[in-house]
């Protein structure tokens, strides 16, 4: 029977999104039983949300003053430690998994699956390449170990209600003293989280400075919207780089992407390919973006921005 | 001697627009230009500026993989690398492999730092920095934008600013280590003729992955490969009014 171990992403207090999305693939690994690992200074709150994912079978909680930062050279061997009894370690996406992940393949001497956009078997996945302009299926060397990244864009999470029962776990690994944590700068915000709003206005190098991006974000707050960027609109100082949409920013499925004054690069694309509905606003009508979208607005938009924002 | 270690993959360059071979084997590359990964180019430079700045004596970068790739580690060279290091090998490289050949390169090389790309744009997988920190037991500053070398009591460290979801996380790690480099991190320099002139004359060595002592394991059969479904053509509006009414009619307001 496949035993698939997840690590959860969480920032001490909440469990990431992320990870209603990883049990969801786990639950595409036909009678998979789920074990949720939490490493935390303290477990409780997160090892809790865990335990309520429709489908997970436990949760591990390992408490270490260490795991406050989350860093991928002091997770990793923990991880390592737990990981003899499972079938496939996943972890999502994000940036956290995709900096721990490789780590724990490894040490585990075995490869990684990056991106699993579907389960075909518990050995078979599907995953995007070059730049999502090909989807490519591999098969698993069937004695291996199966390490893998989620693509959380792929993914619905599992709903909550359920009740895992929770097991507190004691460090098995020494954790490296090398990495040190310093500090994290992130910007507060009332708006919903980028990776997973069910709608986000995204602006481009169009916007032309930070101070115009601004009315991206009033526009945003009247659809009740993440924001987004480009990676033009981030490189030329716009907007923070936890903004980027694309195949080196987010990668996201929102329900509604309003993508203004953004050309389309193909990088950018690979972003948004997943969304329900994208509008795409730009004076120029041949921009690719046009390719790609549902509802398409050739115009200036700075007239068309705020005249939009009034009609809602 | 203070030396950097780069690491680079010869992909399809980025421009080409990529298409898959008719019986799904795998994606057309006969005459497609081929270029240095452009992550990989950043850590180039980045070792490149450390070195100007009088932080490392050498910058030596390598590659694993078939004959082809002399022309990308020429590049290199005339980018501004002392010398180049070829670890020859046909057919599919995996990541785990490419950090196995590294590792043994480290052991040869003992360098300061090991900069690669984060991803390479073919298969984007994100993987080989991070495995061969793990193999090499030392630490991993992944998606770095900012790199600082700082010699501190106990030897020197790096400080790392991170692109992370969160937004930028700065970590401090001891040397040796390694980082991947962010679209963020620098601009490459330009090539100019006369130092693809000088390139040639700088030291090429060919190694191969059985010399090293390295399996070229093959762990994920590549089963199909497939262009993704395209997106239905959509409509035009002529104004934000007749925006609102078509969102209106999706369910979407």
């Amino acid at each position: 029977m496949p035993k698939v171990l997840i690590v959860a992403e969480h920032d001490g207090a909440k469990l990431n999104p992320s990870i209603a999305k990883c049990v969801a693939c786990a639950r595409g690994i036909a009678a998979a039983e789920i074990t949720v690992v939490v490493c935390a200074a303290d477990a409780s709150a997160v090892a809790s949300q865990a335990a309520q994912l429709a489908g997970v079978t436990r949760v591990l909680a390992i408490e270490h003053a260490a795991y406050t930062h989350q860093l991928s050279a002091v997770l990793a061997p923990q991880i390592v430690a737990l990981a003899g009894p499972f079938t496939h370690v996943l972890g999502p996406s994000t940036t956290f998994g995709k900096d721990v992940m490789p780590r724990i393949a490894a040490l585990l001497g075995t490869a990684q699956v990056s991106d699993i956009m579907a389960v075909e078997s518990p050995t078979r996945f599907r995953r995007p390449i070059y730049a999502g302009n090909v989807i490519l299926t591999v098969e698993v060397d069937a004695d291996s170990k199966i390490v893998g990244t989620v693509r959380i864009a792929s993914f619905e999470g599992v709903a909550g209600g359920g009740s895992a029962p929770i097991e507190k776990a004691s460090l098995s690994a020494e954790l490296p003293s090398h990495t040190r944590f310093i500090s994290v700068s992130a910007a507060k915000s009332d708006r919903p989280d980028l990776q997973t709003a069910a709608r986000v206005v995204s602006g481009g190098r169009a916007l032309g400075s930070a101070d115009a991006f601004k009315i991206l974000y009033s526009l945003a707050d009247k659809l009740g919207a993440a924001v987004g960027a480009s990676r033009a609109a981030v490189d030329a100082g716009f907007a923070p780089n936890e903004l980027q949409v694309g195949q080196t920013g987010k990668i996201i499925a929102p329900e509604l992407y309003v993508a203004i004054g953004i050309s389309g690069a193909i990088q950018h694309l690979t972003g948004i390919k997943d969304a329900r509905t994208i509008v795409a606003i730009n004076k120029d009508g041949e921009a690719p973006i046009f390719e790609v979208a549902d509802i398409g607005l050739v115009g200036d938009l700075f007239q068309i921005v705020p005249e939009l924002e009034k009609l809602l | 001697m203070k030396r950097i270690l780069i690491g680079i993959k010869r992909v399809v360059d980025y421009n080409v627009r990529i298409r898959v071979k008719p019986d799904g084997s795998g994606v057309i590359t006969d005459g497609v230009k081929m270029s240095i990964n452009p992550f990989d180019e950043i850590a180039l430079e980045e070792a490149l500026r450390i070195k100007e700045r009088g932080g490392a004596e050498e910058v030596v970068v390598a590659t694993v993989g078939p004959a082809d790739c002399q022309p990308q580690l020429r590049t290199a060279l005339a980018m501004g690398a002392d010398r180049a290091l070829h670890v020859q090998a046909d057919g599919i490289i995996e990541p785990l492999v490419a950090a196995r050949a590294l590792l043994k390169l480290v052991e040869r090389e003992q360098p300061l730092l090991v900069i690669l790309g984060k991803q390479a744009i073919d298969d984007d997988n994100s993987q080989t920095g991070q495995m061969l920190a793990a193999l090499w037991n030392r630490p991993q500053a992944t998606f770095a934008s900012k790199v600082e070398l700082i010699a501190g009591e106990g030897g020197q460290k790096a400080r790392v600013t991170r692109e992370v979801d969160a937004g930028l996380e700065t970590i401090e790690v001891d040397l040796p280590a390694v980082i991947t480099t962010d679209l963020r991190l620098n601009e490459p320099r330009y090539v100019k003729l006369p130092d693809i002139m000088k390139a040639k004359k700088k030291p090429l060595e060919a190694l191969s992955l059985g010399a090293l002592g390295v399996e070229q394991q093959q762990r994920l059969k590549l089963v199909r490969f497939e262009a993704p479904p395209q997106r239905q053509k959509g409509v035009r509006v002529k104004d934000a009014a007749e925006l609102v009414d078509a969102l209106k009619k999706k369910g979407l307001l």
